[in-house]
């Protein structure tokens, strides 16, 4: 997997939940390429549009509370962010954004200085993020887990390495 | 040093003597659960992507259809029918228009002291008969249905002790939201959250059920209540013969201990958009609303519908307010036609739907528009969660809920709630 990340930031606030990342009346659409279009619709529809692959998500605490709906990190997966740093995430999310490929990262420090359009740089070798002149520590994520990130989740991370 | 009643039941599941937080375990489950909202990524995953398709053992698989039911739309019915034939094939056992979920695995299927995993967050409800329930997504639970197991991380407990007597009109709902507002959104993140203490002995099996189903709202894994002869009589009653009763030791670590006098309880409503985001009703002010809703996993059994009832009763609600009504189960349904309390919801003015999660998800029926405002006993206020992005939940009790349904305002249910 590659350790270095660079990506625009959009900026999002505390205790971002499933519904908002991906509302119920949404669930049903077959794909997850229908329905990463739809992705934090009830807060700012246009943001689907405007994240490019790579580009990273900012939020506060409690990211990605609520609802066990899977589809809310495959839809942040399929748009093709870099990853998601967040002061905490709710649990369940926690699994299913390994579970499908999305590498979440916690910082305590970034949230309150990152605004949204700047360039942060993550740094998986020595775990820190770089914003401007400013470094911040990261929690480190285990080896197992950034394989799984790059495989794209634990479904095929499994084959993977079944297949060895 | 001793063990908590989670730690004993995460330890007993992974064959283990004793297990201390931090630890990651591969522990057995005893059951796992999947509903209509996300069953079928784990239908296209175990079809498409696993290699070995095996069941570890259909007779601990649950299907329950119970989010869009009756279906709304083509595609709502296309998910719904994969998941019908997959259970069939495999002989899973399957329930559609039965209830809400976690009410007929808890009617149905769990027992103390087991290990329960489901795809959905409410599955932390199962604590209230003192089992373990610990909700996932689509693909942990596939790999569950696979293999009967799954690796946790044991997490610290949280003790909240409850003392007192509730005064009239107040209810375990409105305990379960003073906590998560003193609390929280993520006051328990990845923590249990085991309710005990002097009162625990009066509160109904309803009453547990209702705090332990909001422990995810604090963030918490699972929230837990010792089982007691309450439970195993219930238990007994419904021809279930396997209980495993475990109690936290005198010495088992707690990470914190609250205290909660329930004489000092107000009626509580959690205001938009965060379920932590609580209010003394008495200090809500002036708020319209367009729509009442009494039901979800949370609030939707026996004794929340005969409190609605007594205050409804006799009454017209506001010619400006929709009332939903929805039992939790068939079970609780026709125990409330039996009670005549259908007829009572019918002639106040309500519409009383057939059992499902309803507008707690905003998925199939009741959703609200643009600017709208509902009280609701659902277990979430997400903007946008019960309908139009721009529209308003608050979440309080059954007696709430009805007493607000009467005057079309947000109202305290004490001056209307009389045994």
């Amino acid at each position: 997997m590659n350790k270095l990340i660079q990506g625009k930031v959009w900026k999002l606030g505390d205790d971002i939940d499933t519904d908002i990342i991906i509302p119920t009346q949404f669930l049903a659409l077959k794909t997850v390429e229908e329905m990463k279009k739809f992705a934090f619709y009830p807060l700012r529809p246009d943001l689907p549009g405007l994240i490019k692959p790579g580009d990273i998500i900012v939020a506060g605490k409690n990211f990605g509370c609520g609802s066990s709906r899977e589809q809310a990190p495959a839809i942040l997966a399929a748009l093709g962010v870099g990853c998601v740093i967040a002061k905490s995430y709710a649990r369940i999310f926690y699994r299913n954004a390994f579970n499908n490929g999305l590498l979440l990262l916690e910082s305590a420090e970034l949230t309150d200085v990152a605004n949204e359009g700047d360039t942060v740089s993550v740094n998986l070798e020595t775990n820190r993020i770089s914003l401007e002149d400013q470094q911040f520590a990261i929690m480190p994520v285990p080896d197992d887990l950034l394989e799984m990130v790059a495989a794209g989740g634990l479904v095929p991370f499994m084959r993977k390495r079944n297949a060895k | 040093m001793g063990m908590t009643m989670g730690e004993k039941i995460l330890a007993k599941a992974s064959g283990k003597e004793a297990v201390k937080p931090g630890e990651i375990i591969t522990a057995k489950v005893d059951l796992c659960m999947t509903n209509d909202a996300t069953t079928h990524i784990s239908i296209d995953i175990f079809e498409k992507q696993l290699k070995t398709k095996k069941i570890f053992d259909p007779k601990k698989v649950v299907f329950i259809i119970d989010h869009n039911i009756p279906s709304e739309s083509v595609k709502t019915a296309e998910v719904q029918k994969k998941m019908r034939d997959f259970a069939r094939n495999h002989q899973i056992n399957f329930y559609e228009g039965a209830g809400i979920c976690h009410q007929i695995m808890i009617e149905e299927f769990v027992s103390p002291g087991q290990l329960v995993v489901a795809a959905d967050s409410h599955t932390c409800s199962y604590g209230g008969i003192g089992a373990l329930g610990i909700g996932v997504g689509s693909t942990d639970f596939t790999s569950v249905m696979n293999t009967g197991e799954i690796w946790l991380m044991v997490p610290e407990t949280l003790k909240f002790n409850i003392h007192g007597e509730f005064q009239k009109g107040v209810y375990a709902r409105d305990l379960i939201l003073k906590i998560i507002k003193d609390i929280g959104a993520n006051g328990a993140n990845y923590k249990i959250m085991e309710f005990g203490g002097p009162a625990i002995k009066d509160f109904t099996i309803d009453d547990r059920i209702v705090l332990c189903n909001m422990a995810v709202e604090a963030g918490a894994k699972s929230g837990l209540i010792e089982a007691d002869e309450k439970v195993v009589d219930y238990i007994k009653s419904r021809g279930r013969r396997e209980i495993y009763l475990f109690k936290s030791d005198e010495d088992a670590v707690y990470e914190k201990i609250y205290d909660y006098d329930l004489a000092m309880l107000e009626p509580m409503v959690a205001k938009p958009h965060f379920v932590d985001n609580g209010c003394p009703v008495s200090e809500i002010g002036d708020v319209r609303i367009d729509q009442g809703f009494i039901g979800s996993c949370n609030n939707g059994r026996i004794e929340e519908l005969r409190v609605a009832a007594r205050i409804l009763k006799g009454r017209k609600i506001h010619p400006q307010v929709r009332l939903l009504v929805t039992p939790a189960s068939k079970e609780v349904y026709l125990q409330a036609i039996k009670e005549g309390l259908i007829d009572i919801f019918v002639a106040s003015g309500a519409m009383v739907l057939n059992p499902n999660c309803s507008v707690c998800w905003g998925g199939c029926q009741g959703v609200i528009g643009e600017g709208e405002t509902l009280i609701s006993t659902g277990t979430r206020n997400f903007k946008g969660r019960a309908g139009h992005a721009n529209s308003h939940v608050y979440l309080a009790s059954a007696a709430t809920v009805a007493a607000s349904a009467l005057t079309g305002r947000i109202t305290d249910p004490r001056e209307w709630d009389h045994e």
